[in-house]
């Protein structure tokens, strides 16, 4: 079949992240040509701020080098600007009588800073700042002339500002309205940015309307002249009060255009065979200025360029970061309010720092933060869910605790830390490591960032600060990730949720199955997606479902952890960690048969043989004669306990017992995380239940239930559910609980993460208040463990797995 | 010299699965995907040694136990922007049976 020809006006960023979008989805679909007016490839037009400043070169902000089009057999024209569209014989035309003819037109050309309609626009030394053309007019300009005037003081403007300013020149900030960055800040916050930049010597004329640019004899701008009769000198005057769409050619070519290319959710212009994504457009009635928006639009563009037809752009809530070395800046959402929202604020002049949340109806709409950003991403991930936030309005302003966090020395503040200071102490990954990867490959995503650094790749605790430096490197590019509707994995397009909803109701009963329904972009998914799509089978369908060994990661299919050197450990059931002579006995004569270098007890109060090879796993086991404690899985793992009212003097409950039919009750359940359970005889709570995923508490007249406790990462304590007065009340309700979590998390989250997706509310109104869905719950859990096996048992071993050839 | 050695029929490895054989010269890991092609790689993962054979198998990759890289198998180069590579034993499989050139 003979190609399709997709033809590109604009080389920037929005149209060839389209571009990359369309090549991942159909790398064959079409022969595609490009058209470009500067003379550079795509390059990271955020960093000219950076370029301006002299911490990055040019050649350093370059994004896809020409190689790149080569190697995708992209025709590259460059230095050709488009100037005519015959849309009825599908041809555009270049300048220079270049000619394309295309099935599909995608216009992103972008836009233009607004210049005034002053006299002395265009003398010499007066430009907009957009292109690397600007930057380098810029640069040039500062090596020969003092004074510099910005007229704008937004976002661009005060970045040139500053940019002139670190290159020496005197610099003054001409702004029309009271304060500045007046649509992402409101005046407190502006009053406390601008008094820190005028500490850095730029000066500032607010309420000045420009009346004039003079000119010497030799046609360079030499003052400004305002309304008012005033005048300053200005050997470089900078326009930075706008963007307008560049829509002339569109336009020309009778393209329905109105403050934009007016496109509709999946890109469309009025012209079906033409599509256009960026600056150039206008969405639901407003053109997007900022890097974010113009990739989800991309996003959206290439599913339907490639014919899939699926998704919708619905427009972007923004969030507006400044890129000025040693300013935290944050703005998001609709950050002044009205007559039906409420502010929460906080303002601290003397320490430098300022926080207003404003909220409607329970839900936060928008956030400005000066001096303290780092709950920025929070806040903006809760604007974008539209999440309620009655709960936690009380400590909304004072942000999410980092605190209890572990392996970054505390630190919560991107901006404060020295660039050799390590931010993932799980990789060895330092601040100053993560900004240059993220200049010099251009990242834009927190997945980037983690593929090229590794921080935050591991334990995830340091994902926060990771956030904050990409945002501060970023500006206004940043986009935080969505936690609510993210795809499973790279081999789909489709959420946890939609998975395992098709799963219940298409009753899907196999992995091949499920990924042919689901139309996997792979031909057998990665080793994220499998584990995950074979336990939501087995979750759904017990029974029915045949259990995939080579979708589960090595240590559920070997049933003992891997360890750093390939062996592994070996870890029996001692149910609520009571053990006899006779299975310490069995344990030493084991060790001392099979060589067992490191016997340890674990912080779950079982204990763990260290360094056993895996061909002699069947054979320990079945020496131990104890089952197998599933100390490597996704499941139970232990119940802890304290020894309780049987032997100590405070105990008010038999501990020890309820953990062991806990544990008798729930042995060899699979879950979407580790799942540990303790259970205290008193308040003292010697079994630290209040940071386990299930925590149960013995009270004089009965028990505590808490969930979602977590003793690891990040210290979670947790939180209450419901008190109860019998043992079998434990059992239902715990096991209830855990059954909602197995049905409801997204693998890999633990409880606590989960509780925090669905509010704790959720839980307790299926758990708690709905008696009979508690039931139901409690049914669903004891008939999906009906007949569980021992994977130990020697009729349940598969011996392939665990012996190796020879030559 | 280089000789083929017959270590297993293809039936004996699972698909999308591994077994190791073991060698004088250390482990080897074969690995049979879904289509039934079968790739041998030494059992050393670039990074940080880990055992490639205890991995998940997808497509002709696999993904290492410990850290998560994933390798080609047919390369063994690991998938960008990792670096690295382990090495890849001649493999081939005759009437069902799998040979490996050993030197």
């Amino acid at each position: 079949m003979k190609k399709m020809k997709l033809v590109m006006v604009g080389n920037g960023m929005a149209g060839v992240r389209t571009l990359e979008e369309l090549l991942k989805l159909v790398p064959e679909m079409y022969d595609i040509t490009v058209f470009g007016a500067e003379p550079y490839p795509n390059y990271n037009r955020i960093m000219l701020s950076p370029v301006l400043a002299g911490e990055q070169q040019i050649q350093d902000i370059i994004l896809n080098d020409l190689d790149w089009y080569a190697q995708h057999n992209i025709t590259l024209h460059l230095n050709k600007k488009v100037v005519r569209i015959n849309r009825p014989r599908k041809i555009v035309y270049a300048e220079d009588g270049t000619m394309a003819e295309y099935d599909r037109l995608l216009l992103a050309t972008g836009s233009s800073p607004f210049i005034l309609p002053v006299p002395g626009k265009e003398l010499e030394g007066v430009i907009g700042y957009r292109d690397i053309h600007d930057t380098n007019a810029m640069i040039d300009a500062a090596g020969k002339y003092k004074h510099a005037v910005i007229i704008g003081g937004g976002l661009l403007g005060l970045e040139a500002a500053n940019g002139l300013a670190l290159r020496g020149m005197d610099v003054t900030v001409v702004h029309l309205m009271p304060w500045l960055m007046e649509r992402q800040l409101d005046q407190d916050s502006a009053r406390m940015l601008q008094a820190s930049l005028e500490n850095k010597g730029l000066k500032f004329l607010l309420e000045r309307q420009t009346q004039e640019l003079v000119g010497n004899e030799q046609g360079r701008v030499s003052a400004i002249r305002f309304k008012d009769g005033n005048e300053i000198p200005a050997d470089l005057v900078v326009m930075a009060v706008g963007i307008r769409p560049n829509t002339a050619l569109a336009e020309s070519a009778g393209i329905h255009c109105n403050r934009g290319i007016v496109v509709n959710d999946t890109m469309q212009t009025y012209d079906p065979s033409i599509y256009a994504v960026g600056e150039c457009v206008s969405h639901r009635g407003t053109a997007y200025g900022l890097v974010a928006p113009l990739f989800d639009m991309g996003k959206v563009c290439a599913n339907h360029l490639a014919r899939m037809g699926i998704a919708r752009y619905q427009g972007s809530v923004t969030s507006t970061k400044l890129k000025v070395t040693g300013i935290d800046l944050f703005s998001a959402g609709d950050f002044t309010g009205n007559e039906k929202t409420e502010d929460i604020v906080l303002h601290d002049a003397a320490g430098g720092v300022y926080k207003k949340l404003v909220l409607q109806d329970d839900k936060l709409v928008g956030a400005v933060m000066y001096g303290d950003t780092k709950d920025g991403s929070w806040y903006f991930q809760m604007i974008r869910d539209g999440k309620n936030v009655a709960e936690i309005r009380d400590h909304l302003l004072f942000g999410q605790s980092h605190l209890g966090n572990t392996g970054h020395q505390g630190q919560s503040s991107a901006a404060t830390m020295p660039d050799e200071m390590e931010v993932c102490g799980c990789n060895g990954v330092c601040k100053g490591t993560i900004v240059k990867a993220i200049k010099e490959q251009g990242l834009f995503t927190l997945d980037e960032v983690r593929k090229h650094t590794k921080a935050s790749a591991s334990c995830g605790s340091c994902t926060g600060l990771c956030e904050q430096i990409l945002a501060s490197t970023l500006g206004g590019a940043y986009a935080p990730q969505t936690s609510t509707a993210k795809p499973m994995c790279g081999c789909t397009e489709l959420t946890h949720e939609e998975v395992r909803k098709a799963i219940r109701e298409e009753k899907l009963l196999s992995i091949p199955q499920a990924m042919q329904f689901l139309n996997w972009t792979t031909p057998n998914g990665c080793a994220s997606c499998r584990p995950a799509l074979n336990y939501y089978l087995i979750c759904a369908w017990p029974h029915e479902v045949k259990d995939d060994p080579q979708s589960r990661f090595i240590n559920e299919r070997a049933h003992a952890n891997i360890q750093k050197d390939g062996t592994f450990s070996v870890v029996p059931r001692m149910y609520g960690g009571i053990t006899s002579p006779d299975q310490l006995r069995r344990i030493a004569d084991v060790a001392d048969k099979y060589h067992i270098p490191t016997v340890k007890v674990t912080g779950g109060q079982r204990i763990d043989l260290f360094g056993v090879k895996k061909e002699d796993l069947p054979k320990v086991w079945a020496d131990l004669a104890m089952p197998s404690g599933f100390a490597y899985g996704k499941s139970l793992r232990t119940v802890k306990t304290c020894v309780g009212s049987e032997w100590c003097r405070f105990g008010v409950q038999n501990s020890t017992q309820m953990g062991i039919d806990i544990e008798l009750a729930f042995d060899r359940m699979w879950t979407p995380h580790k799942l540990k359970i303790a259970v205290s005889g008193c308040p003292r709570n010697c079994a630290e239940a209040s940071i386990k995923d299930v925590g149960v508490i013995g009270v004089d007249s009965g028990w505590e239930i808490y969930v979602g406790g977590n003793g690891g990462i990040k210290t979670e304590v947790a939180q209450f559910l419901v008190k109860v007065k019998t043992h079998d009340e434990v059992l239902e309700y715990t096991g209830a609980f855990t059954q909602l979590y197995r049905e409801e998390a997204r693998y890999l989250d633990r409880t606590v993460h989960y509780i925090e997706r669905v509010g704790l509310d959720h839980v307790k109104r299926h758990v708690v208040q709905d008696a009979a869905n508690r039931k139901d719950l409690y049914a669903r859990l004891l008939y999906a463990l009906e007949g569980a096996r021992d994977p130990w048992a020697k009729e349940n071993i598969n011996p392939r797995e665990f012996a190796a050839l020879t030559i | 010299m280089p000789i083929w050695h017959k270590v297993a029929t293809l039936e004996e490895i699972p698909a999308l699965g591994s077994r190791v054989v073991v060698t004088g010269q250390g482990n080897i890991a074969l690995f049979r995907t879904a289509d039934g092609a079968v790739f041998a790689l030494h059992d050393k993962c670039p990074h940080k040694g880990g055992p490639l054979s205890q991995g998940i198998v997808h497509g002709s990759k696999v993904t290492c136990p410990l850290h998560g890289w994933s390798i080609q198998l047919e390369d063994g180069q690991a998938v960008a922007p990792d670096k690295g590579c382990a090495r890849v034993v001649p493999c081939k499989v005759e009437n069902g049976e799998v040979l490996l050139e050993v030197v």
